[in-house]
């Protein structure tokens, strides 16, 4: 992957590393590529080395070893102000002391920019995100959504091929998030640009990616469009970091090309798809969805794996229903039905039976 | 529900107005408030505002002079003193009158002391002819005119009479008049004589050197503030233990290493001669001058900016500038035009606090600024506790004290005072 990286990608990470203290890797072994126009997300928990990437993508932080490439050149030497980034941060960082227009114009203005080019350009960008009465005004005087708007149009201003954000929509609520979510997306798609997104919110990533990095201790601990991500995780720490996952520890006893045979903990033994295992023998963690799970005798599909469970919580939360069952000895097993007039509430203290498609159930490493 | 058509005053439930049953709910709270800050306010009003007022009344009280010679004030009144002429016998008289009462009760040296702030000379004539005014016989036919001019001349002057009468009235503009170099002549205020110019000279120096050393304070705190602000939390509080350990210092024993440091003698010249970029007969003179005294004082006023300046950059996240960089902005850029306006709170605050300590600070310059480098507050210093001129030592206070609100009132309409913060 190193290789191909390094020959097309419009930003590229080549081995890069990154170590504050000279002890401890923050950033182990990266690389990365982003193809030109892609919409890249770097989604990880807090500590695992996305913030930093972006960082040095920007150039306020030199990585310790390799090298990124950005349009096929290098720019670890190339101080942040001759990159030519769009950057939208955490707390927007709109400067206080400016107006919404000058803060726009900054960019510009820097670049020597004559008044009459700057005023339209500003004019353009802040109509371009619905802000255009808003020019006069003060960032204090805006919503935390006006100011969002603002920085990602202060962002775009100087028509950057390249824009970062760091966690832009954090401080904003859920309803705003959502909205600004799918505006990002489209004006991102619209105007052609490269985005790499950085968050911690895993739907915020789904929703809006092309492809998704998943961030773990320093490294890419996956890289795949978001459907993949969701439904066919590489290892255990992806499945478990998107969306609700069941999990099931076990032994591997058999393997067979595409199935193979887990012992569980509790004395079942149960089939499931081999993702990252290769011995017999070892020790694995099966992951099932908690929407891929029927316990509707008619709907388990033929060729479905069935387990005895004992119900220990319902749920009603609107649109479905989540209940808590005991498999396995595992009291934590969550399982998700629609809401629909044909299924059955489940009552605390049922003993039911489920059942899953081996194809459904991955087995993780340990 | 009747209250929603009732167009009256909102009344509570036993009917009386909403208002009034609010303010009586609320009395028993803002008493109750008043209560604890009350010993505050009592100290402040006795040891503060009391002290001030009475100082700033004592630069135009002058009721001296009317209620020694209360007989001769009346008698003066009538008189031109442009006439040339003597003041009439009646005057005289009068002043006979007063000058053995106030002689019996041992007042007429102050009244001439007075009088000699303004017309020196007039304290000896008062003391000499109050010897003798014990003995004056009022019921004899006495011409009190030629009684008085022989007893000593100065009677005879009519610049005396004309300073008796211009400091009759209880209230006088002379202290201030006297406090900017002018005073009463013959054809009402006139400058004094070049020579004896010393307090305008003397608050412009002041205001210079302050503001000297207000900017020199800005360049040395900024860079130190800044570091501050952007130093992990626990060295920059090792370090700002660092600038507040002057504070922990006597001011004498500070200023007094300035004058080790600084003297002809010291360590700062015996480098310079023993590195041969200064001859050792022509030593610097870099104490006892101007130049002594804004160091010293920069050094010792320079918490007081770095302080307010380390608040305020505190508060300015580093992405900011990081902003400003990824915007296109070069490091100078990005300071001058982003970081640099953000911190004109703090430059503000700390401004004020170091020009307005600066221009009222007196042990300093009396140490170290030798007759070059002191303030118009040694002045005040020196009338108050050495002549005893207090109406005087009260003007130039006044005077300081307008100066200081004159520019407050200026920070305030080109900066705004709201932009300053303290902390």
């Amino acid at each position: 992957m190193t290789d191909t990286a390094a020959n097309d990608g419009f930003v590229v990470f080549d081995r890069v590393q990154k170590s504050y203290d000279g002890e401890n890797l923050v950033v182990k072994d990266l690389n990365l590529s982003v193809a030109r126009g892609e919409f890249l997300t770097m989604l990880g928990p807090s500590g695992s080395g996305k913030t930093t990437c972006l960082m040095m993508l920007a150039g306020f932080e030199t990585a310790t070893h390799g090298d990124i490439l950005l349009g096929g050149k290098p720019i670890n030497n190339i101080p942040p102000h001759k990159r030519g980034i769009g950057m939208v941060f955490q707390n927007y960082a709109l400067f206080p002391h400016m107006t919404i227009a000058e803060n726009l114009s900054f960019p510009l203005e820097v670049r020597k920019m004559g008044k009459s080019e700057r005023e339209a350009k500003v004019k353009r960008a802040l109509d371009m995100v619905e802000m255009g009465a808003f020019g006069g005004r003060r960032p204090s005087q805006l919503s935390g959504g006006q100011q969002q708007r603002v920085a990602l149009a202060r962002a775009l201003v100087f028509e950057p091929e390249l824009v970062l954000m760091d966690e832009p929509l954090g401080a904003l609520d859920k309803q705003l998030r959502e909205k600004m979510q799918f505006e990002i997306t489209h004006l991102a798609h619209s105007l052609g640009i490269t985005t790499v997104y950085v968050t911690h919110d895993q739907t915020e990533a789904l929703t809006m990616s092309d492809n998704v990095a998943v961030f773990d201790d320093g490294r890419i601990q996956q890289l795949a469009p978001p459907a993949d991500l969701y439904e066919k995780p590489q290892n255990s720490f992806v499945a478990q970091f998107i969306g609700e996952n069941n999990t099931l520890e076990g032994v591997v006893t058999e393997i067979k090309d595409d199935t193979c045979i887990v012992r569980l903990d509790g004395g079942e033994v149960i089939d499931a798809t081999p993702i990252n295992v290769s011995n017999v023998g070892d020790r694995t963690k099966v992951s099932i969805r908690p929407e891929r799970v029927e316990y509707n005798k008619d709907r388990i599909q033929e060729g479905a794996h069935t387990l005895k469970a004992e119900v220990l919580e319902f749920i009603y939360m609107g649109d479905i229903f989540r209940t808590r069952l005991r498999v396995a000895g595992n009291d934590e097993f969550v399982i998700k039905t629609r809401n629909a007039p044909d299924v059955d509430r489940l009552v605390p203290g049922q003993q039911i039976e489920i059942g899953w498609l081996p194809s459904d159930c991955r087995a993780l490493d340990a | 529900m009747s209250d929603m058509t009732d167009t009256g005053p909102v009344l509570a439930a036993d009917g009386t107005p909403l208002k009034r049953s609010l303010a009586r709910a609320l009395r028993r709270q803002k008493l109750r408030a008043l209560m604890l800050i009350a010993p505050l306010l009592l100290f402040i009003l006795i040891s503060f505002i009391l002290p001030v007022g009475d100082m700033l009344y004592r630069s135009v009280k002058n009721d001296i002079v009317s209620k020694t010679l209360p007989n001769t004030v009346v008698a003066l009144e009538s008189w031109d003193a442009n006439s040339g002429d003597l003041p009439e016998e009646a005057v005289f008289a009068a002043m006979a009158t007063d000058l053995k009462s106030a002689a019996a009760a041992k007042i007429h040296t102050k009244v001439g002391g007075r009088l000699n702030y303004e017309n020196p000379g007039i304290s000896s004539l008062f003391r000499k002819t109050g010897r003798k005014a014990k003995k004056f016989d009022l019921e004899a036919e006495t011409v009190w005119k030629d009684e008085l001019i022989k007893i000593n001349k100065g009677w005879g002057d009519t610049d005396v009479w004309r300073t008796i009468q211009t400091y009759s009235s209880p209230i006088t503009a002379g202290y201030f008049l006297n406090a900017i170099d002018m005073r009463v002549g013959p054809d009402g205020p006139e400058a004094r004589p070049e020579e004896e110019q010393i307090y305008m000279k003397l608050l412009k120096r002041t205001l210079w050197m302050s503001m000297m050393i207000t900017v020199s304070c800005i360049l040395l705190a900024y860079p130190v503030a800044w570091i501050l602000a952007n130093l992990p939390a626990r060295k920059a509080n090792l370090l700002m233990i660092l600038v507040l350990l002057p504070f922990w210092t006597s001011l004498l024993v500070r200023t007094s290493a300035w004058k080790i440091l600084l003297q002809q003698q010291g360590v700062i010249n015996d480098i310079l001669v023993w590195l041969h970029i200064v001859p050792d007969d022509a030593r610097l003179v870099i104490i006892n001058n101007q130049f002594g005294t804004i160091v010293a004082m920069t050094h010792i006023l320079l918490p007081f900016m770095i302080l307010p300046m380390y608040s305020v950059m505190q508060t300015i996240p580093v992405s900011y500038l990081r902003a400003a960089k990824s915007l296109g902005a070069t490091d100078w850029t990005a300071f001058w035009r982003v970081y640099f306006p953000q911190t004109i709170p703090g430059i503000g605050a700390g401004s004020i606090l170091v020009f307005i300590l600066a221009i009222g600070y007196y042990i300093t310059p009396a140490l170290v600024g030798g007759t070059k480098g002191t303030f118009i507050s040694n002045q005040i210093a020196f009338h108050i506790s050495t002549s005893l001129n207090w109406g005087l030592a009260a003007a130039l206070g006044a005077i300081l004290l307008a100066v200081v609100l004159v520019l407050y009132w200026a920070y305030d309409r080109i900066v705004g005072i709201d932009n300053v913060k303290l902390g």
